[in-house]
């Protein structure tokens, strides 16, 4: 199926089988490899990027839904500048390790930082429980989140 | 006075927090994964696993796969048995340890559910899919062996008809007189302990792309691993290549935790298969595939026992341990190491000369097991601190007081334990009283009778515990593995006056290749930032171990820290040369030589570089400068450098629900030298957590025939971030003197005692119920089922 969306700002047109996730076409069609594939069923949120302004499980969206979407992936941000503060907050709090879920971590986080104010430990970490990491134990992660939030607050 | 040590010169880093200079890469989606990479002409292989745990292949018919859109070709045993010969894991150290050959493919019989039978390469990995579904095996089913004790009866079926029986290895260990010990005591408390199967669920799954380049004869095998150049001897030897015919390359993986430092017939049917397609060949373990096919962790059952007296006086440890492996014993590490780690480790904090133990380690048909994060730790550490908590509750003492009274004294090293292990300096005293100084126990222990009395059921836990690491050839090498226990560091200065480390580390996020900068940056004396490291190529760095058993920074960190010294050395007999000064009268500070007394820059490093490289006509004709300085370093002193530390845990139960909720964790870890705070307390949260979600959550759970039930990532579950506690963490320094930088291991140290602190904090909350919970995980159906017990 002909597809036309908006990946990262820019227009992509691709043919896709109609089978093909979204995340599996951003890696082998686009070489956006910096969503990654940790269980394929949608629980562990490595995959996670942004459709049309909302984050979603790229193993769990089909390609062919996201036609006409913009998506923006963790390349995309990195770019555009918009989660420099969170980046460099997760590598001043060693908030990553492996780096292997810190591409979805880093978006699911910022679509809380992007609700504006400064959320609670409690609600942080309630907020990135669908995204498994296994190497920090998450509480530089949301030290690293916490410090963004009142940095952007101040 | 104030004495200055060779790391406090300028540019000094060691015991800094320095931020991990590449991690712009990570945060950015940058990294290069195994699983990112494509090649050209690269192929892909899906596997079709055994649906079966126990059963004979009667026919398999791979025809209609064959002609599917996309294949290249499809592969069974018989096909790789030509390239690709078998092996055996066991190791001459671990005396009676049998095990059978084991292949890339089941041959003739499959014994774990999820064991490759045929592979199917094509053009992706959906049409490798979707080929595999067409391919027909007849199985013939056989009784499985799945119960561990049951898999030890008369008249079990023998999962290897050539061993006998489905016993691989026994263990006997006794010191002193156990039973004239527990004779004398005032009480034996007796307890069984059980310690479920779980598994490493790194978020990355085992990744591989093997490269047979025919007209090179040479493979090329990029692999999330541990160990590169392991991997290269095992790969070389069972391919039948020489080692230099074989290169293993590993940039970023995506989490390890030991899980990636064994031997999988995944890999070696890759291998075999890249070899005999003479291209690129990829394979991805899928997450419903490394539930199966990853080895798994523990699974054991200890029957135990602990002799007090009633003034809180430890008289006799004495523990039975029984272990399922699955069907094979892992190679080349073998499946054997963590019931040998049980006996050595339990009883270990304390001063207790009476110490019995079995263990004993069967076949059964799960999933193989081996070496996890924390080997043998958790268990012995849960053990040990159960019994001691059961023998302060029956003789009506404090945890922390029948701690005081029998760990071994800080100033008693060097010191032996009841099963040999020696220890050169350990702080458990010293460890505990800072633990219960910043959780402020009494006042924890005052909040607790207040909210008991209110009915909120909170329980604080403690757990000591020693733990193995920096191991020299103890582990493998003298059971006549090669696992190389030292490892290499090579520091040269470029013509530019930069410098490149190139170490037989690797990096799995721990931190090394930071780390090793620190080291490098403080023994040459320059910018950390004009310092770069190379790891995870056998072609390009040293040979040594690689990152497991805590010892990358004890060991890999010492040859750096050699290395640069040795440099070092030498830049300053160039410039000594250069500026006609003595060697002695110089330093290196900022990336600069200088005058040692005064500071003044005498010459920078880049000029220097600069004369040696291109104006050599300008030095003495007899002089000849030596920009590259190559350093090894195994530990020679002792077999292994203990670390210890102490957790606790504050928990609440709700009575109704089962529901456990963790209020907070405390660690005060001795790892020696800290080489970078902020790193090492990573190291030891991330291995909190992981020894939490074996506490609490993380269970591979059987059926009576075999099948895994919840190989999902929805079933089998992990800890989330809102499930965790802050964890405080602090430590006390003990440096190993065996080394320049007096740095042991702390990655498993978090794993070692999270469990065991979560256990005793679990039955302290339940002791108004008298209930008693020693299974882990501590579920909440569990923890209902406890109560009810309890009340009946």
């Amino acid at each position: 199926m002909n597809i036309t969306l908006t990946v990262n700002g820019a227009r992509v047109d691709a043919d896709v089988l109609p089978r093909t996730h979204l995340v599996d076409f951003l890696r082998e069609h686009l070489a956006l490899t910096g969503s990654h594939l940790g269980c394929e069923h949608g629980v562990c949120g490595a995959c996670t990027i942004r459709l049309d302004g909302q984050i979603v499980r790229g193993c769990l969206v089909l390609a062919v839904q996201a036609d006409g979407g913009v998506v923006e992936t963790i390349e995309g941000l990195s770019d555009t500048g918009e989660i420099a503060d969170l980046q460099q907050a997760f590598i001043a709090r060693n908030a990553l390790q492996c780096g292997y879920c810190t591409p979805g971590m880093l978006i699911a986080a910022q679509d809380l930082l992007r609700h504006g104010g400064v959320p609670t430990r409690e609600a942080i970490r309630e907020h990135l429980s669908g995204n498994y990491c296994r190497c920090t134990g998450y509480q530089a992660i949301i030290d690293a989140v916490e410090a963004t939030a009142k940095a952007r607050a101040a | 006075m104030n004495v200055l040590s060779p790391q406090d010169l300028p540019n000094s880093y060691i015991g800094r927090s320095i931020p991990r200079p590449n991690l712009d890469r990570l945060t950015q989606g940058r990294g290069l994964y195994v699983s990112d990479l494509v090649l050209p002409r690269m192929a892909h292989v899906a596997f079709l696993r055994s649906p079966h745990a126990h059963a004979e292949i009667v026919r398999i018919d791979t025809t209609a796969a064959a002609t599917m859109p996309g294949v290249i070709r499809v592969l069974t045993a018989a096909d790789l048995a030509a390239v690709c010969t078998p092996w055996v894991g066991v190791l001459a150290h671990l005396k009676g340890l049998k095990s059978a050959p084991q292949y890339p493919m089941a041959v003739d019989r499959v014994r774990w559910q999820g064991e490759p039978v045929v592979a199917v390469v094509a053009a992706s990995r959906a049409e490798a899919e979707d080929a595999a579904e067409r391919i027909e095996i007849d199985f013939n089913e056989l009784p499985a062996v799945v119960d561990a004790a049951a898999a030890l009866e008369p008249g079990s079926p023998v999962i290897h008809a050539a061993l006998g029986d489905n016993l691989a290895f026994e263990r006997n260990l006794h010191a002193g007189d156990v039973d004239a010990a527990m004779a004398g005591s005032d009480h034996v408390i007796e307890q069984d302990f059980t310690f479920a199967r779980h598994t490493g669920v790194t978020l990355e799954a085992r990744a591989i792309v093997a490269d047979w380049n025919s007209a090179e004869q040479r493979m090329t095998v990029h692999l999330g691993t541990q160990a590169p150049h392991m991997m290269q001897n095992i790969i070389a030897l069972h391919l039948g290549l020489e080692e230099q015919q074989v290169r293993i390359l590993c940039q970023d993986v995506g989490g390890s935790f030991g899980i990636k430092v064994h031997v999988y017939c995944d890999d070696m049917a890759i291998a075999a298969i890249a070899r005999i397609l003479a291209r690129p060949v990829k394979y991805v373990a899928d997450r419903l595939e490394s539930f199966v096919a990853d080895i798994h962790a523990r699974d054991h059952v200890v029957k135990a026992r602990i002799g007090v007296t009633d003034d809180g006086t430890i008289k006799a440890f004495e523990i039975d341990d029984l272990t399922g492996i699955g069907p094979y014993s892992v190679y080349p590490r073998t499946s054997a190491v963590e019931a040998n780690q049980v006996v050595n480790l339990v009883g270990g904090p304390y001063a207790v000369a009476n110490y019995r133990a079995r263990a004993r380690v069967v076949f059964q048909n799960k999933a193989v097991m081996s070496q996890y994060r924390g080997v043998g730790h958790p268990i012995a550490t849960s053990v040990t601190e159960g019994l001691v908590d059961l023998a302060a509750a029956r003789i009506g003492m404090d945890p922390a007081e029948i701690r005081r009274r029998n760990l071994v004294r800080d100033d008693a090293y060097p010191a032996t334990s009841a099963a040999g292990l020696r220890f050169e300096a350990l702080s458990h005293h010293t460890s505990l009283n800072k633990l219960l100084t910043m959780m402020d126990y009494d006042a924890l222990r005052a909040e607790q009778r207040d909210l008991r009395s209110r009915g909120i059921h909170r329980g604080i836990g403690l757990a000591s515990f020693i733990e193995i690491t920096n191991p020299g050839p103890a582990f493998y090498g003298v059971g006549g593995a090669r696992i190389s226990a030292q490892d290499g560091a090579a520091v040269k200065l470029d013509a530019s006056g930069a410098v490149t480390l190139q170490s037989s580390l690797t990096e799995q996020g721990q931190g090394n290749t930071a780390v090793l900068a620190q080291i490098v940056a403080t023994a040459m004396g320059v910018d950390i930032a004009r310092v770069r490291v190379i790891v995870g190529d056998t072609d390009n760095t040293p040979y040594g171990g690689g990152t497991w058993a805590s010892r990358g920074a004890g060991i890999g960190g010492e040859a750096a820290w050699q290395a640069g010294r040795a440099l070092r050395g030498n830049v300053l007999t160039l410039a000594g040369t250069i500026l006609q000064a003595t060697p002695d009268s110089l330093d290196i500070r900022a990336g600069s030589v200088v005058d040692a007394a005064t500071g003044t820059e005498r010459i920078t490093l880049r000029e220097l570089a600069r004369i040696a490289y291109f104006r050599p006509d300008t030095l003495p004709r007899d002089f000849q400068s030596e920009l590259m300085a190559t350093r090894h370093y195994v530990p020679r002193d002792y077999p292994f450098a203990f670390t210890n530390g102490v957790q606790a845990s504050y928990l609440e139960v709700d009575t109704d629900t089962g529901f456990i909720r963790l209020l907070r964790h405390w660690v005060v870890e001795d790892c020696g030298t800290i080489l970078n705070p902020m790193l090492v307390d990573e190291q030891i949260r991330g291995g909190v957590v992981q020894g939490l979600g074996a506490a609490l959550f993380e269970h591979c759970q059987y059926d009576a025939q075999g099948q895994m039930i919840n190989a999902n990532m929805a079933d089998y579950l992990v800890p989330m971030a809102g499930e965790m506690p802050d964890i405080d963490v602090a430590h006390v320094v003990s440096p190993t003197l065996e080394s320049a930088l007096g740095a042991k291991g702390a990655g498993e140290a978090g794993t070692a005692g999270a469990a065991a602190c979560v256990m005793n904090a679990l039955n302290d909350a339940l002791a108004p119920f008298g209930a008693v919970m020693t299974a882990i995980p501590f579920t909440p159906e569990r923890v209902l089922q406890a109560l009810a017990r309890a009340n009946e």
